[in-house]
């Protein structure tokens, strides 16, 4: 089969709007979960990571299961708490998932 | 991540370093003879809870691509939550203390200390006190809030002289305010008067009666508190602090609702009232009513409760008076349930630097931010409570509002809870300044 030029270019000019739209919307999408993931910030620092020193814990770091286990824990009452009990039920399970797999890849 | 991160900071930083050099050979025209840059994508104006955040994060969430132009006149951070352990004599002013180096060094933002004098909303320019012009895409306006002397006659020139302090921006009124307590014999009275709702930290003023309190319990045990306020009730975690002077202060803190302070006799140290006796204390702190900051007047955003506070769209922040101006903090007409604190100015600041990095870039903005609020009070030394709530936007309804089921009280004062309120101050300024 013959291929002609301008059909080529034709596809080159899809793939590249393609994958300029991809990148930007995995940009727009990871721009959502750092947002989500700046509300525990206030307390638990900038991506996660607590002042040296605080009691209040570091998130960036923390496996994946053992974050969800831990906020669930927090708003069914299993782990008692001062503060997490109430915070932790402001946010839908499927937002613990997100905030869960964005801190467990960050650096401690 | 973390190496791209350093990586395109690295070259953004060469960069300007290139651009400056140009500036420096008379080839451009960006850099003034200042040092102020005559433009910038971002400028914030105030370096509080709200814009120093701001500032952090759109540089974060940008990726370090977009620049921020920082204006704040003061030149260290101080902040008000905590500056109550001050006035009780637990800490000192350096506690409270927190440089701006941490947001150029770390982040590459230009912070210009400087006053921000007017804003040509049209033009799209900030005008500076000392002169200069810096042209932005995306303004954020984050001033606090202006103390409204002239609603109680007479307390200007008494504030101005330093006899009847409001302490209630951090600063040197924080320390004069102690040195009055320490010199207050005892038997004496401390009187503080609470504007109307809304102010700025809703539970402060009851904070501060309760660790003054303290205070006297060890030093001065003759002495009373009296808590003059002009709204019916206590404004914020009533029950808690009832029940602490009930409790702990048993015949030291009197609490007086319905009491507007329209005027002060300086002479005689005497607070008056609308209906009610005056009042004559030893020490007397007096708490004016409060509106968003100057420059957001002087611009025309205060657009809400008789032009009291700037109404903002809660998805992005963006002034509901200027396009492309972001206005934070203490300066917004609230959404419900939504206190004037400096954690909730820290979570305003988020929301807002991420709408500003998706429309620089040309995306939708997060259709469902959220917010949260934490308040630790100290009720002595070393006990706290809180209050905690979880906020998000609800867009058929363009606002934002609590998530049902979240947030509460502390049951009770505790130790525990002490620990954790240092704790959150150190996270959240290491969060919004460093």
């Amino acid at each position: 089969m013959k291929i002609k030029p301008l059909t080529v270019l034709a596809a080159s000019v899809f793939c590249l709007a393609n994958s300029a739209f991809a990148q930007a919307n995995a940009g727009k999408e990871a721009l959502y979960v750092k947002s989500l993931a700046a509300t525990c910030a206030n307390c638990h620092g900038t991506n996660g990571k607590s002042v040296d020193g605080s009691t209040v814990p570091s998130l960036a770091g923390l496996g994946k299961a053992y974050h969800i286990a831990q906020m669930t824990a927090f708003k069914n009452g299993t782990r008692p708490a001062t503060i997490m009990h109430q915070l932790s039920k402001g946010y839908s399970d499927a937002q613990i998932e997100t905030l869960a797999t964005y801190f467990a890849a960050q650096k401690k | 991540m973390t190496k791209t991160l350093q990586s395109s900071r690295r070259s953004f930083l060469q960069s300007s370093a290139a651009l400056s050099l140009l500036g420096a050979a008379g080839l451009s025209g960006c850099a003034s003879m200042s040092g102020v840059p005559s433009k910038a994508k971002v400028v914030v104006i105030g370096g509080g809870y709200g814009g120093a955040t701001a500032a952090k994060y759109v540089r974060l969430l940008s990726d370090y691509k977009i620049d921020v132009v920082l204006i704040e006149p003061q030149a260290a951070f101080v902040s008000c939550p905590m500056s109550n352990l001050v006035v009780s004599g637990v800490k000192k002013i350096d506690y409270l203390t927190t440089s701006y180096v941490g947001l150029s060094k770390n982040h590459g933002i230009t912070v210009v200390k400087d006053f921000a004098d007017n804003i040509d909303t049209a033009k799209k320019t900030v005008t500076l006190r000392g002169g200069s012009v810096i042209a932005y895409d995306k303004l954020v306006v984050s001033p606090g809030v202006d103390l409204m002397f002239g609603g109680v006659e007479g307390l200007q020139a008494a504030n101005a002289s330093g006899q009847i302090l409001q302490a209630w921006k951090a600063g040197a009124e924080t320390v004069a305010l102690r040195k009055q307590l320490e010199a207050m014999p005892d038997g004496g009275v401390f009187a503080i008067t609470i504007p109307e709702a809304p102010y700025r930290c809703p539970p402060g003023p009851y904070e501060r009666a309760s660790v003054v309190a303290g205070y006297f319990k060890t030093a001065k045990p003759r002495s009373k508190v009296l808590i003059l306020d002009a709204n019916p009730d206590v404004t914020s975690k009533g029950a808690l602090f009832k029940k602490v002077w009930a409790d702990q202060y048993k015949g030291m803190v009197e609490y007086r609702p319905q009491h507007k302070a329209v005027a002060v006799d300086a002479r005689t140290n005497t607070v008056k009232f609308d209906v009610q006796n005056d009042v004559k204390a030893a020490v007397l702190n007096v708490i004016p009513s409060m509106r968003a900051g100057a420059i957001a007047v002087k611009a025309g955003l205060n657009n809400q409760a008789n032009n009291r506070w700037c109404g903002v769209n809660y998805l992005t922040f963006e002034s509901t008076a200027a396009k492309d101006v972001h206005v934070l903090g203490d300066s917004i007409q609230v959404a419900p349930a939504m206190p004037k604190s400096g954690h909730m100015a820290n979570s305003h600041g988020k929301v807002a630097a991420s709408a500003i990095v998706a429309q620089l870039a040309g995306w939708d903005v997060n259709p469902a931010p959220m917010l949260t609020n934490t308040c630790y009070s100290f009720v002595d030394e070393k006990n706290v409570v809180h209050v905690a709530s979880v906020h998000e936007y609800v867009a058929a309804e363009k606002t934002f509002k609590t998530v049902a089921g979240s947030g509460g009280l502390s049951a009770a004062p505790s130790e525990l809870e002490g620990v954790y309120a240092l704790n959150w101050a150190s996270n959240i300024w290491a969060d919004s300044l460093t």
